[in-house]
C-alpha cells in the first residue's frame, strides 16, 4: 500500500483501525520526501526526527486508548511564513533565513492539538510575492508534472508536496491567489476561506486587508476536515469572525439540485487558453447533469482587479516589510558604522528584486502627491469589484471560473517581464478584494498533461457551498474516469 | 514692527493602563531593559494588535472633561517611517478619525484671568521605545534599544495655536497635567517621560490675522525646558524677521551645550509618513451608551470644584488653587469638613500646617499618614483648651512624622495645657520678681511691655500654659 | 511601438522613494526600476478611466466592530527570549550602529 497517495482522511481511517501506525505513516511520507525533493525543492526545512518522535507519542496514546485528536498521526507541511514555536522561519527570504519565532501561530497551535504532525515548512516565493515561486531565495519549486514549469506560487511548495505525496495535506497562504493558483497548476485541491474565518496570528503579513491562511489537500473531503480544525474565532486577531461555523464534512454532502452557479463572462475571455476554457466548461456541463442550474452573469469590474490589487497589496506590504530592519532580528549587513546604511544596505541585500519592486511600488503609491491618485482610487475601485460580486450572489449560489488563465508556464518564461507576472492572478485577486471564499479543483489536464484548476468562488462564509460543489464534482469526474 | 507669538502645543500623555496598548505586556516602570516585551511589541514577524478597552475609555475622560466631541467612529492609521525605537517601522496613531475633537481647556493666568485654549483633537496611538546613543566605542558610536516602553498607550492632545506667550504654553501645561492626574488616567510624571510636549511657535504681526511661519521643538519633558525653549525661538524668529530674512519651517532640538534650539533632521533625511488606515485593527464605534457610562464615572472636575469650594465654602479664590491643586487633597479637604464644618479654620491649617510639613520633607501624598479624623481630633484637643494652638502645631509635625493619633501624642509627652490657675500665677510671680526693672518701666506707662510678660511666662512653663489664663492672671496681679 | 522613456519613473524619483522605503538601490536596479516602475504606473492608470467620485473608498472588507481586550497584564517573555533572535546584543539591550551622525 502506497500511504504517501492517499488523503488524510484515508489515513485516519486506518490509523483508527489499527492497520498502520503514526510512525508508519510519518516514514512513508518522509520516505518520499527523500525520493523526490532533490526535482521538487518543495521544502525549505524538514522536521524528520521531530516528526517520527512526535509519531511514536501519538502511537503510544492510541495503544492506550487515549482520546487523540481528529488528525492525530497526519504529516502535514507547512508554508514557511506561518510560525511554528522554537523552528526556524525563512518566509523564502534572505532577510529571515535564521529567524526562530518564539510562538506558535494560531493555526499551528490548533493543528498539534488535534495530534497533527509538522513534518517540515514549505518553499514559497520571498515575503509571498510571486505567481510562480521563482522568487525564493531557496530556488524555485519546480511542477511534479513537468520539471521545466513553474509550481505557482505563491505557496508552490506546499501544492507540489501535496501533488507529489510527500505530504497529506499543507497549509498555504492566498493573498491574490497564492493557495489557488499553485493548486491548479500542480493538480490539487486549494482553498482560500473568507477573509476573517482563519486567524491570521502567527501568518507572517504580506498584504493585511487581503491575506488569508488557507489549505491545500488531495480532495475536497480533505479540504473541509483541515479547514475545520483551522478556522474559527481567535481573539488575537481583531478581524477574525466571531461565528460558528456548520460542520463542513456534513454539510458538504447535503447534495446541490437547483444550485444556481453563475459563470462570470469577463473569466472566459479570448485572452484564456482555450484548453483551459473547454475544461472548465466541460465540467460545469458535467454539473448541469447532476441538477445544477447555470447562468451567464457579469463581474464588469473584473479588468480592474489587477490594477486595484498590486496599489493595495503593495502599499501594505511596503509598511508589513519595514520591520526587516536589522535591529532585532534577522539578516544584518556587515560593516556599517551608521545606522541609516545598516538599515539601506541590509534592506538591500536581504531582500531579492520582486519583494524590492513591490516595496518601492507599494512607498510610491502612499507617498505625498500620489496617495488619493493611486492608493484612494485603487480603495474606492475595491468597492466597486465588491459590488459587483454582492450583485452575482443576488442571482446565483455560486461563480465558477478557470483558476488561471494558463495552465502551468515554463520556468523563467516571466521573469522578465513582472507585468506579465501579476496578469497571471487576474482570476484569482477579485476573491481577495472581495473577502470571498474560493476554491480550486482540479478539473482535467492539457493535451501536454498540465493540469488545469477550476474556481469555485462563494459569498462571504459560503464555504460549505462551495465544498459541496466540489464535492459533487469530484464524484463525477471521478466517475468519468472509472468509465474510461 | 510690533509682532506677537502665535504658540500651538501637541502633549503626549501615557496612560495609567495595567497593560499596553495591542498587548499584554506590563506598562510597570523601572523594569529591566527589554523585560517586559513580547512577540506583539517587539514588532515580530506575524503578530497582531488588539486594542486595550481601558486605553479608549480613559481617552473618553479627558475627552468628556475638556468638552471634546467624541466621534461616533474612530479608526487608526499607520504612520511610516523608521527609527530604532519603532520595531514595525510605523507607529500605530489615529489619523483620519481621531477618537475626540473640538473641545478646549481653561486656564487661570497670572493675576486671575482667565482664557480658553481650543483643543482641536484627542488621538490614542502607541508609545515608542528608548534608544539610548554612545558617542563613543570602537566603531565609532553605538545606539542601545530598550522596547519596554513601546507600545504603552498615548493619548496626543493637540491644541488649537491659541497661546501668546511662553507663561500661557507653561500654565496650559499644568492645567493638562493636572486634569489628567485628577482623572487618574496618567501620573503626569515628567521626569519618567509621562507628559511630554511638542511645541510649535510662529510670529506675526500684532492684529494680523494669518498665521506665520512656524518652527517646532519636540519632545520636551520639563515645563521650564518649554518656557526656555519658546523663549529663545521667540527671539531668534524676531530676529530674523527684523532682519528681513524670513524664517523657515523646520523642526528644532534644544541643545544643552549651546544653550540654543538647533535643526533636529539632517537635510538628506526625507521624511514622508505615508499614513494609511491600520488594516490589522478594525474601526471603533462609541455609542451614546458609552460615553453616557463614563460620563457618569467622572469626578468633579477641578474647575467645578474650585467654583463650588468658593461658593459653598467662601474660600479666596488663592486658597481654592491651593486646596484643588490636586484630587488628593480637595478629598482630604472635604473629608475634614464631614467630621469638623468649619471651612476656613481647616482650610488654613491644611494651606500653612500641612502643606509646609509635606513640602519640608518633600512628601507625596502617598507618604502622608494622617487621617482627617485625626486631624479634626488635634482641632478638637484646641477647641477644648487641653493644647494651645502653638503646642498643637508641634503635636501635628509628631503626627505627620509618626502617625500617631493626637492625644496619644499630647499625653505621652506631657504637653497638656496648664489650667492650673495657682500653678501660672506662681510662675508670673516668678517672672515679675526676675523682671523687676521692665515692671517699674511697664509701671512708668510702657504698657507695651505686657505682651513680653505673657511671652515670659509661656516660656517659662515651655509654652503650656493656656494663654487666656495667662493673660487673665497677669492682669489681676498688675492691677489693672 | 510602446515609448518607454515616457514611461519611466525619474531617477531623482526613484531615489527618493528609495530613500524612503530605506533601499540602497544600485545604479542597475534604479535603472530597471525606473522603467518597469513606469510600466506597471501606467498599467494603474487605467483606475482613473473608472468614474469613482461618489464610491467610498474600502479599508476593510468585514463589517466588524469595536474589537478589544480588557486591560489585562500577561507574562512577557524573558529578557533572553526577546533578544534571542538580535544580530547584536549587551546588557540586554539590543544593539545597532549609531543613529545620529
Amino acid at each position: 500500500m502506497k500511504l504517501h497517495l492517499l488523503p488524510a482522511h484515508s489515513l485516519l481511517a486506518l490509523l483508527g483501525r489499527g492497520e498502520v501506525s503514526a510512525e508508519e505513516v510519518v516514514s512513508s511520507f518522509l520516505h518520499r520526501v527523500e525520493e523526490v525533493e532533490g526535482d521538487l525543492n518543495a521544502f525549505i526545512t524538514l522536521f524528520s526526527q521531530d516528526s517520527l518522535t512526535q509519531a511514536r507519542e501519538v502511537d503510544k496514546l492510541r495503544a492506550k486508548g487515549e482520546r487523540v485528536g481528529r488528525l492525530a498521526g497526519v504529516p502535514i507541511a507547512i508554508k514557511d511564513n506561518i510560525c511554528v514555536q522554537g523552528k526556524r522561519m525563512t518566509c523564502g527570504s534572505r532577510m529571515l533565513s535564521n529567524f526562530v519565532p518564539p510562538y506558535d501561530a494560531t493555526v499551528v497551535r490548533r493543528l498539534k492539538e488535534e495530534g497533527a504532525i509538522i513534518i517540515g515548512k514549505t518553499n514559497m516565493d520571498e515575503f509571498a510575492m510571486g505567481s510562480s515561486n521563482e522568487n525564493s531565495f531557496f530556488g524555485p519549486v519546480k511542477n511534479p508534472f513537468d520539471s521545466q514549469r513553474v509550481s505557482g506560487g505563491s505557496s508552490g511548495g506546499s501544492a507540489a508536496a501535496v501533488s507529489a505525496g510527500e505530504a497529506p495535506m499543507a497549509l498555504g497562504s492566498d493573498t491574490g491567489g497564492s493557495v489557488r493558483l499553485p493548486a491548479s497548476f500542480c493538480g490539487v485541491v486549494g482553498l482560500k476561506p473568507t477573509y476573517g474565518l482563519v486567524s491570521r496570528f502567527g501568518l507572517v503579513a504580506f498584504a493585511s486587508s487581503l491575506d488569508q491562511i488557507g489549505v491545500l489537500t488531495r480532495d475536497v473531503e480533505d479540504c473541509a476536515l483541515l479547514l475545520e480544525v483551522i478556522a474559527g474565532y481567535d481573539p488575537q486577531d481583531s478581524t477574525s469572525i466571531d461565528q460558528h461555523l456548520p460542520d463542513l464534512v456534513l454539510e458538504m454532502k447535503k447534495g446541490i439540485k437547483g444550485l444556481r452557479v453563475g459563470l462570470p463572462e469577463e473569466y472566459f475571455s479570448p485572452e484564456v487558453d482555450p484548453q483551459v476554457k473547454e475544461a472548465v466548461l466541460r465540467a460545469v456541463n458535467q454539473l448541469t447533469l447532476e441538477g445544477v442550474e447555470v447562468e451567464r452573469v457579469n463581474l464588469p469590474h473584473t479588468t480592474s482587479a489587477i490594477a486595484t490589487y498590486y496599489i493595495i497589496a503593495d502599499a501594505e506590504a511596503s509598511s508589513n516589510l519595514a520591520r526587516y530592519d536589522g535591529a532585532r532580528y534577522g539578516y544584518r549587513a556587515q560593516g556599517t558604522r551608521v545606522l541609516l546604511d545598516m538599515y539601506s544596505r541590509t534592506r538591500n541585500e536581504g531582500f531579492g528584486d520582486e519583494v524590492k519592486r513591490r516595496i518601492m511600488l507599494g512607498t510610491y503609491v502612499l507617498s505625498s502627491g500620489y496617495y488619493d491618485a493611486y492608493y484612494l482610487q485603487a480603495q474606492k475601485a475595491r468597492t466597486l469589484i465588491r459590488k459587483d460580486f454582492e450583485e452575482a450572489f443576488c442571482r446565483c449560489d455560486l461563480l465558477v471560473t478557470p483558476t488561471s488563465p494558463t495552465p502551468a508556464f515554463k520556468l523563467g518564461e516571466k521573469m522578465d517581464d513582472p507585468l506579465l507576472m501579476y496578469l497571471s492572478d487576474s482570476f484569482t485577486v477579485p476573491a481577495n478584494l472581495a473577502g470571498l471564499p474560493s476554491l480550486s479543483i482540479p478539473c482535467g489536464m492539457t493535451r501536454e498533461g498540465l493540469p488545469i484548476g477550476m474556481q469555485i468562488i462563494g459569498p462571504p462564509l459560503g464555504e460549505s457551498q462551495i465544498l459541496g460543489l466540489a464535492s459533487i464534482y469530484e464524484q463525477v469526474a471521478s466517475k468519468g474516469r472509472d468509465g474510461l | 514692527m510690533d509682532y506677537e507669538p502665535v504658540i500651538g502645543l501637541e502633549v503626549h500623555i501615557q496612560l495609567l493602563t495595567s497593560s499596553k496598548l495591542f498587548c499584554g505586556c506590563s506598562t510597570q516602570f523601572g523594569a529591566p531593559p527589554n523585560s517586559q516585551t513580547c512577540a506583539i511589541c517587539l514588532g515580530l514577524p506575524g503578530v497582531l494588535p488588539v486594542v486595550n478597552r481601558r486605553a479608549v475609555e480613559y481617552g473618553m475622560r479627558l475627552a468628556l472633561a475638556t468638552g471634546c466631541r467624541i466621534l461616533p467612529e474612530c479608526s487608526f492609521s499607520r504612520k511610516n517611517y523608521f527609527y530604532p525605537d519603532l520595531p514595525k517601522g510605523y507607529q500605530i496613531t489615529q489619523y483620519e478619525k481621531p477618537l475626540a475633537k473640538d473641545g478646549g481647556l481653561e486656564i487661570c493666568l497670572d493675576g486671575g484671568r482667565k482664557k480658553r485654549v481650543r483643543i482641536e483633537r484627542i488621538q490614542l496611538e502607541e508609545d515608542a521605545g528608548k534608544s539610548l546613543h554612545l558617542e563613543e566605542g570602537p566603531t565609532g558610536g553605538e545606539t542601545f534599544i530598550d522596547l519596554n516602553r513601546c507600545g504603552i498607550p498615548l493619548l496626543e492632545v493637540v491644541s488649537y495655536p491659541d497661546m501668546r506667550s511662553p507663561e500661557e504654553a507653561r500654565i496650559y501645561l499644568e492645567t493638562l497635567r493636572q486634569l489628567v492626574q485628577w482623572l487618574e488616567i496618567s501620573d503626569g510624571d515628567l521626569e519618567k517621560g509621562s507628559f511630554r510636549c511638542d511645541v510649535n511657535v510662529s510670529l506675526r504681526p500684532r492684529g494680523a490675522t494669518k498665521l506665520g511661519t512656524r518652527t517646532e521643538a519636540k519632545n520636551l519633558n520639563s515645563f521650564k525646558g518649554v518656557e526656555r525653549t519658546l523663549r529663545f525661538e521667540i527671539s531668534r524668529q524676531h530676529a530674523l524677521l527684523r532682519s528681513g530674512k524670513g524664517v523657515r519651517q523646520e523642526t528644532l532640538q534644544w541643545d544643552a551645550r549651546a544653550q540654543a534650539a538647533l535643526p533636529a533632521r539632517k537635510k538628506e533625511e526625507a521624511y514622508d509618513y505615508r499614513y494609511f488606515p491600520e488594516p490589522d485593527l478594525v474601526h471603533l464605534q462609541i455609542g451614546k451608551k458609552w460615553i453616557e457610562q463614563i460620563r457618569e464615572s467622572l469626578p468633579e472636575l477641578p474647575s467645578q470644584r474650585r467654583e463650588r469650594f468658593m461658593n459653598q465654602y467662601g474660600l479666596r479664590a488663592d486658597d481654592v488653587r491651593i486646596l484643588v491643586s490636586t484630587r488628593q487633597l480637595a478629598d482630604y479637604y472635604e473629608g475634614c469638613l464631614r467630621l469638623y464644618n468649619r471651612p476656613k479654620i481647616v482650610a488654613n491649617w491644611i494651606i500653612r500646617e500641612l502643606l509646609r510639613e509635606l513640602n519640608q520633607r518633600r512628601w507625596g501624598p502617598e507618604e502622608f499618614k494622617v487621617r482627617p479624623s485625626d486631624l479634626v481630633g488635634l482641632f478638637r484637643l484646641i477647641d477644648q483648651g487641653v493644647i494651645s494652638e502653638r503646642i498643637a502645631k508641634e503635636v501635628f509635625a509628631q503626627m505627620v512624622e509618626t502617625g500617631e493619633k493626637p492625644k496619644r501624642i499630647v499625653e505621652e509627652r506631657g504637653m497638656v495645657q496648664v489650667q492650673d490657675e495657682r500653678e501660672i500665677s506662681s510662675a508670673i510671680g516668678e517672672v515679675l520678681r526676675e523682671e523687676k526693672e521692665n515692671l517699674a518701666k511697664y509701671r512708668a506707662g510702657k504698657i507695651g511691655l505686657f505682651h513680653y510678660f505673657v511671652g515670659q511666662v509661656m516660656k517659662k512653663t515651655r509654652g503650656k500654659a493656656n494663654p487666656q489664663l495667662v493673660n487673665r492672671v497677669l492682669k489681676e496681679k498688675l492691677g489693672d | 511601438m510602446v515609448n518607454l522613456e515616457k514611461m519611466r519613473v525619474p531617477i531623482e524619483e526613484v531615489e527618493h522613494i528609495a530613500r524612503l522605503a530605506k533601499l540602497q538601490l544600485t545604479e542597475q536596479e534604479k535603472e530597471r526600476y525606473s522603467v518597469q516602475l513606469g510600466q506597471i504606473l501606467e498599467y494603474m492608470e487605467q483606475l482613473s478611466k473608472l468614474n469613482l467620485k461618489d464610491v467610498p473608498p474600502t479599508s476593510h472588507i468585514l463589517p466588524l466592530k469595536n474589537v478589544f481586550r480588557e486591560d489585562v497584564v500577561k507574562e512577557s517573555l524573558p529578557q533572553e527570549e526577546a533578544l534571542r533572535n538580535a544580530p547584536q546584543k549587551e546588557g540586554g539591550y539590543f544593539k545597532v550602529p549609531k543613529a545620529l551622525g
